[in-house]
């Protein structure tokens, strides 16, 4: 089968706090960077998926994020090629 | 019925306060036994504490990981049935991964690893971690974590609030951002207990801020023997 390079990008959902995110945004005026209203962090992840299609491997892609690499409670994803 | 009740320590790489545990239990008269991770078998404990530490080096989140070991497959079976589980900082987190508990754990709100004596109340005795205290009791125990944000959706934390299923609040100044000052809670059973802070650390005077912290296990030996 052939490999695929499927990425999930995970993000806290927007109502649960960034502290991370507020410290980065707090600590960009200081090195004299443009004052940003809003930043968030999040998980970016590259996977090589053997599949029989792009389907096939957006689907694996998915379950991944369901089962293991989101937290439905506090975090959503995004699956797509790469 | 056993003299004495066997009460099982789940150590998992990166655990950090498994021996301590193994320390209460033995100090509030139960005796404890060693589990391992990748191990499935829990050698028929009476219970069982899943401790603090950084279970696979809190890789992904904290506890997700964990939550997948062989060990954590037969505590939730056994949990569904009744087995008295309590989560410690890590082991809490594990809980919420495991969904034997509701919400999450995230990042204290203000960054900061927390390790301090925190002044608690117990608001809940109707668990078998819980029924030695008495409903309403300031106690001291040391908390130690840098995720400890108790999280969940607003609908969530009403149901464990009407359930009573918030067992400790934090007294005070609440140490991580937690959702209405929540440091503990139940399953709806009240067999399943998850607790920030570390009852593990205050069994003895020479060593922690008093002895409030053995009531969590002499709790459970009670109400080993009971049933």
């Amino acid at each position: 089968m052939p490999a695929y390079e499927v990425v999930v990008d995970v993000m806290l959902k927007p109502e649960i706090l960034d502290p991370a995110g507020q410290a980065v945004v707090n600590a960009l005026p200081t090195l004299g960077l443009a004052p940003v209203s809003d930043l968030r962090i999040g998980k970016h992840v590259e996977i090589t998926v053997e599949a029989a299609d792009e389907d096939a491997a957006l689907a694996e892609g998915t379950r991944m994020a369901q089962v293991l690499l989101a937290n439905p409670v506090i975090e959503d994803f995004r699956v797509r090629l790469g | 019925m056993r003299v004495t009740a066997r009460i099982g320590v789940v150590s998992f790489p990166g655990s950090l306060d498994d021996r301590d545990a193994q320390r209460a239990v033995r100090l509030a008269g139960g005796r404890p036994v060693a589990l391992w991770h990748a191990d499935a078998d829990l050698h028929g404990v009476d219970a069982v504490v899943l401790p603090g530490g950084f279970s696979y080096g809190d890789y992904l989140r904290a506890g997700a990981l964990a939550r997948f070991s062989p060990v954590m497959g037969t505590v939730i079976e056994q949990a569904g049935r009744g087995l008295p589980v309590l989560g410690i900082c890590n082991g809490f987190q594990v809980l919420c991964e495991a969904g034997l508990l509701p919400g999450a754990l995230t990042r204290n709100a203000h960054l900061h690893f927390v390790n301090r004596d925190q002044r608690l109340r117990v608001e809940s005795t109707a668990s078998a971690w819980t029924a030695g205290f008495a409903e309403g009791q300031a106690v001291v125990v040391p908390v130690k974590n840098g995720e400890g944000n108790y999280v969940a959706a607003t609908a969530v934390l009403d149901e464990l609030e009407g359930e009573g299923r918030v067992v400790a609040r934090y007294l005070g100044s609440n140490p991580n951002g937690s959702a209405r000052d929540i440091a503990g809670i139940r399953n709806a059973a009240g067999n399943v207990v998850g607790i920030m802070p570390h009852p593990e650390h205050a069994v003895e005077e020479l060593t922690g801020p008093g002895t409030d912290g053995l009531v969590f296990f002499t709790s459970v030996l009670s109400t080993l023997v009971a049933a």
